[in-house]
């Protein structure tokens, strides 16, 4: 079977991999060009552990084919940091003990960031509803919510 | 297994590639092809794409509206004309979802999903499909009832008439998980008023067959009738009428058949 070859922007870097046909941009991501933040969760669009901001907005990398990702600008959370600087989101999600195995923090921040940058000082409604897609075993969702809200409303957000 | 995935430049050349291979499925936004693909489903070979922007556009001039196959739910929440679809839209799934899943695609997505085009139903949609031979638009029921012969089928877009007030359009989803869920219960109901009467009532229910129906007891009971207590007691009473619901982890069929009139009272009523 013949490679299909893909171009993209990751994390403000053009790339270009090689995919097969039909697989999705999580595992082009994680496999092809080696970036991990984006979990393996699910695989059916239930957890959010994949999610990724493509052209901007918050999209689910295992139901993306790779091949639709062709020359549009993805977002992972590799690309959240400013080089040794964390993201306001990162930070606040370590002051707030927003994770605690970590493994739906990738997709968390994902969806804060997508609300943030949308919505730079939401209510805590919106909050909720922004990372309703992002299932986490552990937290109780409880501190995320408030991580989030201390980053907003720190005014730190940044596009 | 690998796929092979063609991308076609116009909705013509993408009608044909599906409707002469019957292992290609046209991918939408993937919600719910790229779930089958990622668990091996073997029966898609190739998958189909089209690139042509007419499919993600939306025309609001008119007292008629039509939106592409291709449109997402982000973007029907986006469109303040398209504001009597928001509360179906905002329905389905988490944002991700929102922002991926298009209006075409839940034209065929089965139960527990299908929650817009219950909306579609009640509003009397118009679903424009090409197949290898040509375009042609036919009634969104008749549609639904030939779905399973439409699969070589592309659609291009959906047109139905925007209601005539607010309060004529309402539409209602029975979730257990809130904000996103799957339904137990959708439902939707286009009331038009003439002098103060209900002419053409349509409602619609997902979740209560093996596809999107109207309860057509339920229209018959507010035909021509002030959308007072007694019609809707009437409607409510025989809205089981019809219904072949099943079992899943949302919901048994008994319980389905026992709450479809409570939540219709209650749409009707206008009650949260
Ligand atoms: C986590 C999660 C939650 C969800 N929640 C909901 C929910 O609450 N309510 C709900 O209704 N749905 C829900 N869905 C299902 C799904 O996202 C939506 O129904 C969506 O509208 C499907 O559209 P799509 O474009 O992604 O479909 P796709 O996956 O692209 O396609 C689905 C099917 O439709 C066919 N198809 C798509 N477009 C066309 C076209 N233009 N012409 C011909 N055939 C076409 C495809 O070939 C395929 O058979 C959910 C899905 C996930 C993963
Ligand atoms: S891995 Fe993508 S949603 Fe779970
Ligand atoms: S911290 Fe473990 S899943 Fe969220």
């Amino acid at each position: 079977m013949t490679k299909t070859p893909l171009q993209f922007r990751h994390n403000g870097r053009d790339v270009a991999v090689f995919v097969d046909g039909g697989v999705n941009l999580l595992v082009a991501l994680r496999e092809g060009i080696g970036d991990m933040t984006p979990k393996f969760g699910c695989g059916q669009g239930g957890c959010g552990a994949c999610s990724v901001l493509i052209d901007g907005e918050l999209h689910l990398s295992c139901l993306t084919l790779a091949e639709s990702a062709n020359g549009r600008s993805i977002q992972t959370l590799d690309g959240l940091k400013d080089g040794p600087n964390l993201h306001p989101l990162q930070r606040a999600f370590m002051e707030q003990f927003a994770a605690q195995c970590g493994y739906c923090t990738p997709g968390m921040l994902m969806a804060a960031k997508a609300l943030l940058d949308r919505n730079p000082s939401p209510t805590r409604a919106e909050v909720v509803e922004a990372i309703s897609g992002n299932i986490c075993r552990c937290t109780g969702y409880e501190p995320i919510i408030n991580a989030v809200l201390a980053a907003a409303s720190g005014g730190r957000a940044r596009a | 297994m690998p796929v092979t995935v063609k991308t076609f430049g116009s909705t013509g050349e993408a009608a044909s590639a599906l409707s002469s291979d019957r292992s290609a499925r046209y991918l939408g936004g993937g919600t719910l092809v790229m779930r089958a693909l990622n668990e091996g489903d073997i029966s898609i070979s190739t998958v189909v794409r089209a690139t042509d922007q007419a499919l993600s556009r939306i025309d609001v001039t008119s007292s008629r509206i039509t939106i592409g196959a291709g449109v997402t739910f982000a973007k029907i929440l986006a469109e303040r004309e398209l504001a009597f679809l928001h509360a179906p839209a905002r329905s389905i799934g988490g944002p991700a979802v929102r922002n991926m899943g298009t209006v075409g695609g839940n034209l065929f997505a089965p139960n527990p999903y299908g929650d817009f085009t219950v909306a579609l139903l009640a509003l009397d949609a118009t679903v424009s499909v090409q197949g290898g031979l040509g375009a042609r638009d036919l009634p969104i029921e008749e549609f639904l009832q030939s779905r399973e012969r439409q699969s070589g089928a592309l659609v291009l877009a959906v047109s139905c008439q925007r209601p005539a007030t607010a309060d004529a359009f309402r539409y209602r989803k029975i979730a257990r998980i809130k904000p996103k869920g799957g339904s137990v219960i959708t439902l939707a109901a286009h009331l038009p008023v003439s002098s103060g009467r209900i002419s053409g009532a349509r409602i619609a229910l997902g979740s209560m067959a093996a596809m999107q129906i109207r309860a057509r007891a339920a229209e018959r009971a507010l035909e021509g009738r002030a959308l007072d207590d007694a019609a809707i007691n009437a409607a409510a009473a025989v809205a089981a009428e019809g219904v072949s619901p099943t079992d899943n982890a949302l919901g048994s069929a008994w319980y389905r058949r026992e709450i479809v009139g409570v939540h219709l009272r209650r749409l009707l009523s206008g009650l949260e």
